[in-house]
Protein backbone atom coordinates (compact mmCIF):
# COMPACT_ATOMS: atom_id res chain seq x y z
CA UNK A 1 0.00 0.00 0.00
CA UNK A 2 1.31 3.32 -0.62
CA UNK A 3 0.74 5.74 2.58
CA UNK A 4 1.23 9.43 2.40
CA UNK A 5 1.65 11.03 5.14
CA UNK A 6 1.21 14.45 6.27
CA UNK A 7 3.19 16.07 9.40
CA UNK A 8 6.50 14.94 10.40
CA UNK A 9 6.02 16.00 13.95
CA UNK A 10 6.17 12.38 16.77
CA UNK A 11 3.06 11.24 15.43
CA UNK A 12 3.63 11.35 11.65
CA UNK A 13 7.74 10.46 11.95
CA UNK A 14 6.77 7.30 14.31
CA UNK A 15 3.82 6.08 11.97
CA UNK A 16 5.98 6.53 8.95
CA UNK A 17 8.61 4.36 10.72
CA UNK A 18 6.21 1.69 11.98
CA UNK A 19 4.43 1.31 8.24
CA UNK A 20 8.34 1.31 6.36
CA UNK A 21 8.87 -1.77 8.87
CA UNK A 22 5.95 -3.48 7.55
CA UNK A 23 6.68 -3.17 4.44
CA UNK A 24 4.08 -0.34 3.35
CA UNK A 25 5.44 2.45 0.10
CA UNK A 26 5.29 5.09 2.70
CA UNK A 27 5.90 9.42 1.78
CA UNK A 28 6.07 11.92 4.65
CA UNK A 29 5.36 15.28 4.18
CA UNK A 30 6.94 18.52 6.76
CA UNK A 31 6.45 21.84 5.89
CA UNK A 32 9.19 22.66 8.07
CA UNK A 33 12.57 22.18 6.32
CA UNK A 34 14.84 21.87 9.18
CA UNK A 35 12.42 18.99 10.60
CA UNK A 36 11.97 17.42 7.46
CA UNK A 37 16.05 16.87 6.50
CA UNK A 38 16.56 15.76 10.18
CA UNK A 39 13.76 12.98 9.41
CA UNK A 40 15.26 12.67 6.06
CA UNK A 41 18.55 12.09 7.32
CA UNK A 42 17.40 9.21 9.82
CA UNK A 43 14.26 7.38 7.43
CA UNK A 44 15.92 8.42 3.57
CA UNK A 45 14.26 10.11 0.81
CA UNK A 46 10.81 9.80 1.39
CA UNK A 47 10.29 12.96 2.84
CA UNK A 48 8.99 15.75 1.23
CA UNK A 49 10.08 19.42 2.76
CA UNK A 50 6.84 20.98 1.43
CA UNK A 51 3.49 22.30 3.19
CA UNK A 52 1.07 19.50 2.25
CA UNK A 53 -1.96 21.78 2.72
CA UNK A 54 -1.07 23.12 -0.78
CA UNK A 55 -2.80 21.44 -3.65
CA UNK A 56 0.22 21.76 -6.00
CA UNK A 57 2.54 19.96 -3.26
CA UNK A 58 -0.07 17.24 -2.52
CA UNK A 59 0.05 16.46 -6.28
CA UNK A 60 4.06 16.36 -6.30
CA UNK A 61 4.66 13.58 -3.17
CA UNK A 62 1.93 11.25 -5.73
CA UNK A 63 -1.47 12.15 -3.59
CA UNK A 64 -3.25 11.19 -7.15
CA UNK A 65 -2.20 7.35 -6.85
CA UNK A 66 -2.32 6.96 -2.51
CA UNK A 67 -4.17 4.24 -1.29
CA UNK A 68 -4.28 6.39 2.35
CA UNK A 69 -3.56 9.37 3.10
CA UNK A 70 -2.92 10.11 6.86
CA UNK A 71 -3.39 13.81 8.21
CA UNK A 72 -1.45 13.94 11.60
CA UNK A 73 -0.13 17.73 11.68
CA UNK A 74 -1.25 19.26 15.54
CA UNK A 75 -3.21 21.71 13.40
CA UNK A 76 -6.98 20.16 13.01
CA UNK A 77 -8.10 22.76 10.66
CA UNK A 78 -4.70 21.89 8.85
CA UNK A 79 -5.37 17.71 9.12
CA UNK A 80 -9.68 18.98 7.78
CA UNK A 81 -8.11 20.22 4.96
CA UNK A 82 -5.49 17.63 3.98
CA UNK A 83 -8.27 15.24 3.96
CA UNK A 84 -11.07 16.85 1.87
CA UNK A 85 -7.95 17.73 -1.02
CA UNK A 86 -6.69 14.35 -0.92
CA UNK A 87 -10.32 12.79 -1.15
CA UNK A 88 -12.41 15.52 -3.26
CA UNK A 89 -9.32 16.75 -5.21
CA UNK A 90 -7.15 13.66 -5.85
CA UNK A 91 -10.02 11.06 -4.99
CA UNK A 92 -7.84 9.00 -2.35
CA UNK A 93 -9.85 6.05 -1.31
CA UNK A 94 -9.09 6.49 2.92
CA UNK A 95 -8.32 9.47 4.18
CA UNK A 96 -7.15 9.92 7.81
CA UNK A 97 -7.38 12.47 10.12
CA UNK A 98 -5.96 13.00 13.94
CA UNK A 99 -8.24 15.44 15.38
CA UNK A 100 -6.91 17.36 18.60
CA UNK A 101 -10.20 18.85 19.39
CA UNK A 102 -12.80 16.56 20.33
CA UNK A 103 -15.90 18.64 19.54
CA UNK A 104 -14.27 19.11 15.53
CA UNK A 105 -15.37 14.96 15.22
CA UNK A 106 -18.88 15.59 14.05
CA UNK A 107 -17.82 18.26 11.74
CA UNK A 108 -15.19 16.07 10.19
CA UNK A 109 -17.01 13.24 9.65
CA UNK A 110 -19.99 15.36 8.54
CA UNK A 111 -17.40 17.05 6.11
CA UNK A 112 -16.28 13.40 4.54
CA UNK A 113 -13.05 12.33 6.23
CA UNK A 114 -13.15 8.22 6.50
CA UNK A 115 -11.73 7.97 9.82
CA UNK A 116 -10.75 9.73 12.84
CA UNK A 117 -8.20 9.34 15.46
CA UNK A 118 -8.45 11.64 18.43
CA UNK A 119 -5.88 11.42 20.78
CA UNK A 120 -7.81 13.51 23.63
CA UNK A 121 -10.93 11.32 22.88
CA UNK A 122 -8.75 8.53 23.66
CA UNK A 123 -7.24 10.02 27.03
CA UNK A 124 -10.34 11.38 28.26
CA UNK A 125 -12.04 7.46 27.54
CA UNK A 126 -8.49 5.91 29.52
CA UNK A 127 -9.60 8.63 32.16
CA UNK A 128 -13.23 7.48 32.91
CA UNK A 129 -11.86 3.71 32.59
CA UNK A 130 -10.56 3.87 35.82
CA UNK A 131 -12.92 5.86 37.81
CA UNK A 132 -15.33 3.58 39.09
CA UNK A 133 -18.95 5.20 37.95
CA UNK A 134 -22.48 3.47 37.58
CA UNK A 135 -22.17 4.81 33.97
CA UNK A 136 -21.59 2.85 30.61
CA UNK A 137 -18.36 3.44 28.93
CA UNK A 138 -17.66 4.45 25.45
CA UNK A 139 -14.90 2.02 23.90
CA UNK A 140 -15.02 3.29 20.57
CA UNK A 141 -17.06 4.99 17.65
CA UNK A 142 -17.92 2.58 14.65
CA UNK A 143 -18.20 3.47 10.89
CA UNK A 144 -19.90 6.57 10.43
CA UNK A 145 -20.06 7.53 14.32
CA UNK A 146 -23.37 6.32 14.56
CA UNK A 147 -22.58 2.85 16.36
CA UNK A 148 -21.03 2.79 19.41
CA UNK A 149 -19.38 -0.10 21.04
CA UNK A 150 -19.89 0.51 24.94
CA UNK A 151 -19.40 -1.15 28.09
CA UNK A 152 -21.37 -1.62 31.52
CA UNK A 153 -20.10 -2.75 34.43
CA UNK A 154 -23.16 -4.35 36.43
CA UNK A 155 -23.15 -3.35 40.66
CA UNK A 156 -25.35 -4.08 43.35
CA UNK A 157 -28.75 -2.50 41.77
CA UNK A 158 -28.86 -3.28 38.68
CA UNK A 159 -31.61 -4.79 36.90
CA UNK A 160 -29.58 -7.27 34.71
CA UNK A 161 -28.21 -9.33 37.78
CA UNK A 162 -29.96 -12.76 38.05
CA UNK A 163 -31.56 -12.62 34.50
CA UNK A 164 -29.94 -13.94 30.91
CA UNK A 165 -29.62 -11.46 28.08
CA UNK A 166 -32.54 -12.84 26.62
CA UNK A 167 -35.32 -12.08 29.34
CA UNK A 168 -33.89 -7.91 29.07
CA UNK A 169 -35.68 -5.68 27.03
CA UNK A 170 -33.18 -4.80 24.70
CA UNK A 171 -33.65 -1.61 22.36
CA UNK A 172 -34.37 -2.58 18.65
CA UNK A 173 -30.37 -1.90 16.91
CA UNK A 174 -28.74 -2.80 20.04
CA UNK A 175 -26.90 -6.11 20.45
CA UNK A 176 -25.05 -7.31 23.93
CA UNK A 177 -22.03 -9.35 22.43
CA UNK A 178 -19.36 -10.20 24.75
CA UNK A 179 -19.07 -10.75 28.52
CA UNK A 180 -16.11 -10.27 30.81
CA UNK A 181 -16.40 -12.19 34.25
CA UNK A 182 -13.35 -12.49 36.61
CA UNK A 183 -10.57 -10.78 33.78
CA UNK A 184 -11.91 -13.63 31.71
CA UNK A 185 -13.72 -12.35 28.05
CA UNK A 186 -16.50 -14.69 26.65
CA UNK A 187 -19.19 -14.54 23.81
CA UNK A 188 -22.23 -13.81 26.03
CA UNK A 189 -25.24 -16.48 24.71
CA UNK A 190 -28.25 -15.23 25.47
CA UNK A 191 -29.13 -17.76 27.96
CA UNK A 192 -26.15 -16.82 30.00
CA UNK A 193 -27.29 -15.82 33.63
CA UNK A 194 -25.36 -12.19 34.73
CA UNK A 195 -23.68 -11.54 37.92
CA UNK A 196 -22.76 -8.56 39.79
CA UNK A 197 -19.80 -7.68 38.92
CA UNK A 198 -19.78 -8.69 35.31
CA UNK A 199 -18.83 -6.61 32.40
CA UNK A 200 -21.27 -6.66 29.44
CA UNK A 201 -19.69 -5.13 25.69
CA UNK A 202 -22.50 -3.76 23.80
CA UNK A 203 -23.22 -2.89 20.17
CA UNK A 204 -25.69 -0.30 19.16
CA UNK A 205 -27.09 2.97 18.26
CA UNK A 206 -26.17 6.18 20.01
CA UNK A 207 -29.81 6.66 20.73
CA UNK A 208 -30.04 3.29 22.37
CA UNK A 209 -27.92 4.33 24.91
CA UNK A 210 -30.32 5.57 27.29
CA UNK A 211 -32.88 2.61 27.29
CA UNK A 212 -29.33 0.33 27.49
CA UNK A 213 -28.70 2.27 30.69
CA UNK A 214 -31.55 1.56 32.59
CA UNK A 215 -31.58 -2.31 31.59
CA UNK A 216 -27.83 -2.65 32.71
CA UNK A 217 -27.27 0.38 35.16
CA UNK A 218 -30.68 0.55 36.44
CA UNK A 219 -32.39 3.84 36.99
CA UNK A 220 -30.26 6.67 37.09
CA UNK A 221 -32.33 7.95 40.12
CA UNK A 222 -31.96 4.41 41.95
CA UNK A 223 -28.28 5.03 41.60
CA UNK A 224 -27.86 8.21 42.95
CA UNK A 225 -25.32 10.94 41.61
CA UNK A 226 -22.75 9.78 38.75
CA UNK B 1 -28.34 42.78 8.48
CA UNK B 2 -25.98 40.65 10.66
CA UNK B 3 -22.67 40.04 9.34
CA UNK B 4 -19.91 37.76 10.98
CA UNK B 5 -16.12 38.72 10.49
CA UNK B 6 -14.01 36.24 11.56
CA UNK B 7 -10.47 37.82 11.52
CA UNK B 8 -9.33 41.07 11.93
CA UNK B 9 -6.33 41.99 10.28
CA UNK B 10 -6.37 45.04 7.67
CA UNK B 11 -8.86 43.29 5.07
CA UNK B 12 -11.18 42.34 8.15
CA UNK B 13 -11.37 45.25 10.06
CA UNK B 14 -11.68 47.50 7.25
CA UNK B 15 -14.97 45.59 5.88
CA UNK B 16 -16.30 45.26 9.40
CA UNK B 17 -15.62 49.03 9.60
CA UNK B 18 -17.68 50.00 5.58
CA UNK B 19 -20.20 47.54 6.98
CA UNK B 20 -20.85 49.03 10.60
CA UNK B 21 -20.58 52.65 9.04
CA UNK B 22 -23.61 51.24 6.63
CA UNK B 23 -25.76 50.30 9.60
CA UNK B 24 -25.31 47.00 9.55
CA UNK B 25 -25.15 44.45 13.19
CA UNK B 26 -21.19 43.71 12.76
CA UNK B 27 -19.52 40.71 14.88
CA UNK B 28 -15.87 40.58 14.40
CA UNK B 29 -14.10 37.25 16.18
CA UNK B 30 -10.29 37.49 16.46
CA UNK B 31 -7.83 35.89 18.65
CA UNK B 32 -6.05 38.21 19.68
CA UNK B 33 -7.94 41.68 21.69
CA UNK B 34 -4.64 43.40 19.88
CA UNK B 35 -6.03 42.75 16.60
CA UNK B 36 -9.46 44.91 17.64
CA UNK B 37 -7.37 48.08 18.10
CA UNK B 38 -7.45 48.23 14.09
CA UNK B 39 -11.25 48.88 14.38
CA UNK B 40 -12.00 52.91 14.20
CA UNK B 41 -13.25 54.34 17.57
CA UNK B 42 -16.73 54.73 15.99
CA UNK B 43 -17.46 51.22 15.34
CA UNK B 44 -20.44 50.06 16.98
CA UNK B 45 -20.16 46.65 16.93
CA UNK B 46 -19.47 43.72 18.54
CA UNK B 47 -15.52 42.44 19.07
CA UNK B 48 -15.37 38.65 20.27
CA UNK B 49 -12.04 37.63 21.22
CA UNK B 50 -11.71 33.90 20.01
CA UNK B 51 -11.05 31.15 17.63
CA UNK B 52 -13.53 31.29 14.72
CA UNK B 53 -13.00 27.71 13.85
CA UNK B 54 -14.72 26.75 17.30
CA UNK B 55 -18.37 26.66 16.68
CA UNK B 56 -18.94 26.85 20.46
CA UNK B 57 -16.97 30.68 20.05
CA UNK B 58 -18.70 31.75 17.35
CA UNK B 59 -22.13 30.61 18.50
CA UNK B 60 -21.36 32.75 21.64
CA UNK B 61 -20.19 35.52 19.53
CA UNK B 62 -23.93 35.32 18.17
CA UNK B 63 -23.31 34.19 14.86
CA UNK B 64 -26.50 32.12 14.66
CA UNK B 65 -28.63 34.08 12.42
CA UNK B 66 -26.48 35.81 10.52
CA UNK B 67 -27.02 36.75 6.85
CA UNK B 68 -22.97 36.90 6.14
CA UNK B 69 -20.18 35.35 7.55
CA UNK B 70 -16.43 36.47 6.03
CA UNK B 71 -13.71 34.13 6.80
CA UNK B 72 -10.88 36.59 6.37
CA UNK B 73 -7.83 35.57 8.67
CA UNK B 74 -4.52 34.82 7.91
CA UNK B 75 -4.44 31.08 7.82
CA UNK B 76 -6.23 29.86 4.49
CA UNK B 77 -7.12 26.56 6.57
CA UNK B 78 -8.58 28.45 9.53
CA UNK B 79 -10.58 30.27 6.78
CA UNK B 80 -11.74 27.04 5.08
CA UNK B 81 -12.67 25.44 8.45
CA UNK B 82 -14.13 28.48 9.99
CA UNK B 83 -16.52 28.61 6.43
CA UNK B 84 -17.53 25.07 6.67
CA UNK B 85 -18.66 25.25 10.12
CA UNK B 86 -20.99 28.29 8.79
CA UNK B 87 -22.10 26.56 6.04
CA UNK B 88 -22.70 23.09 7.33
CA UNK B 89 -23.35 24.01 11.04
CA UNK B 90 -24.60 27.01 11.73
CA UNK B 91 -26.49 27.18 8.39
CA UNK B 92 -25.59 30.63 7.16
CA UNK B 93 -26.97 31.75 3.63
CA UNK B 94 -23.80 33.76 1.97
CA UNK B 95 -19.97 32.28 3.22
CA UNK B 96 -17.23 33.51 2.02
CA UNK B 97 -13.74 32.65 2.57
CA UNK B 98 -10.54 33.83 1.65
CA UNK B 99 -7.89 31.33 0.40
CA UNK B 100 -4.76 32.35 -1.58
CA UNK B 101 -3.93 29.22 -2.27
CA UNK B 102 -5.60 29.24 -5.92
CA UNK B 103 -6.03 25.41 -6.33
CA UNK B 104 -7.29 25.55 -2.97
CA UNK B 105 -9.56 28.44 -3.40
CA UNK B 106 -10.94 26.40 -6.54
CA UNK B 107 -11.14 23.00 -5.11
CA UNK B 108 -13.23 24.81 -2.20
CA UNK B 109 -15.61 26.88 -4.07
CA UNK B 110 -16.75 23.20 -6.00
CA UNK B 111 -17.39 22.10 -2.49
CA UNK B 112 -19.82 24.48 -1.47
CA UNK B 113 -17.87 28.16 -0.31
CA UNK B 114 -17.70 30.93 -2.19
CA UNK B 115 -13.52 31.51 -2.41
CA UNK B 116 -11.87 34.80 -2.58
CA UNK B 117 -7.98 34.59 -3.31
CA UNK B 118 -5.77 37.45 -3.43
CA UNK B 119 -3.37 35.61 -5.17
CA UNK B 120 -5.85 36.34 -8.37
CA UNK B 121 -7.43 39.14 -7.72
CA UNK B 122 -3.41 41.16 -7.04
CA UNK B 123 -2.19 39.24 -10.06
CA UNK B 124 -5.28 40.36 -12.12
CA UNK B 125 -4.89 44.65 -10.64
CA UNK B 126 -2.06 44.40 -11.73
CA UNK B 127 -2.01 42.96 -15.04
CA UNK B 128 -4.83 45.41 -16.40
CA UNK B 129 -2.42 47.97 -15.06
CA UNK B 130 -0.15 47.15 -17.49
CA UNK B 131 -2.13 45.92 -20.25
CA UNK B 132 -1.23 43.01 -19.96
CA UNK B 133 -3.54 39.97 -20.18
CA UNK B 134 -5.60 38.68 -17.39
CA UNK B 135 -3.49 35.77 -15.55
CA UNK B 136 -5.92 32.85 -15.77
CA UNK B 137 -5.81 32.31 -12.15
CA UNK B 138 -9.98 33.13 -10.41
CA UNK B 139 -9.94 36.38 -7.98
CA UNK B 140 -13.57 35.26 -6.68
CA UNK B 141 -15.28 32.19 -7.00
CA UNK B 142 -18.83 31.08 -6.73
CA UNK B 143 -20.05 27.95 -5.09
CA UNK B 144 -20.74 25.08 -7.52
CA UNK B 145 -21.47 22.07 -5.63
CA UNK B 146 -21.65 20.64 -2.50
CA UNK B 147 -18.99 18.95 -0.24
CA UNK B 148 -21.23 15.62 -0.42
CA UNK B 149 -21.19 16.15 -4.61
CA UNK B 150 -17.69 17.06 -5.47
CA UNK B 151 -16.17 13.34 -5.20
CA UNK B 152 -14.59 13.21 -8.65
CA UNK B 153 -13.76 9.32 -9.92
CA UNK B 154 -10.09 9.22 -9.86
CA UNK B 155 -9.27 8.43 -13.53
CA UNK B 156 -10.48 11.80 -13.92
CA UNK B 157 -7.37 13.48 -12.79
CA UNK B 158 -6.92 16.50 -10.75
CA UNK B 159 -7.64 18.38 -13.76
CA UNK B 160 -11.39 17.94 -13.48
CA UNK B 161 -11.39 21.00 -11.43
CA UNK B 162 -11.77 23.58 -14.11
CA UNK B 163 -15.76 23.52 -14.18
CA UNK B 164 -15.90 26.47 -11.19
CA UNK B 165 -17.58 30.04 -12.31
CA UNK B 166 -15.31 33.14 -12.20
CA UNK B 167 -17.82 36.10 -11.18
CA UNK B 168 -15.65 39.36 -12.93
CA UNK B 169 -15.38 41.97 -10.51
CA UNK B 170 -16.76 41.04 -7.93
CA UNK B 171 -15.90 42.41 -4.33
CA UNK B 172 -16.09 41.53 -0.77
CA UNK B 173 -18.69 44.02 -1.09
CA UNK B 174 -20.95 42.97 -3.65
Amino acid sequence: MFVLVVGGGKVGYYLAKELIDSGHEVALMEKDLTRARQIADEIGSIVIPHDGCEGKYLGQAGCNRADVVAAVTGDDEDNLVICQMAKHHFDVPRTIARVNNPKNEQLFRHLGVDELISPTRMILGSIEQDIPVHELLHLAALGEGDLEIIEAHLQAGSPAIGRAPIDLDLPEGCSLFALVRDGIASTLRPDTVLREGDKVIAIGKQECEAMLHGQLIGDPAAVGPG
Amino acid sequence: MKIVIVGCGRVGASTAEQWDAGGHEVIVVDVSTRAFERLPSSFRGSAIRGDGTDEDVLRRAGAEGASVLLALTEGDNRNIMAAQLAVEVLEIPRVVAKINDPLRAAAYAELGIATVCRTGLIADAVNTYLGEPPSGLAGMLAPTGHHTAGHHRRDAGPSAQTQTTAVPGASVEA
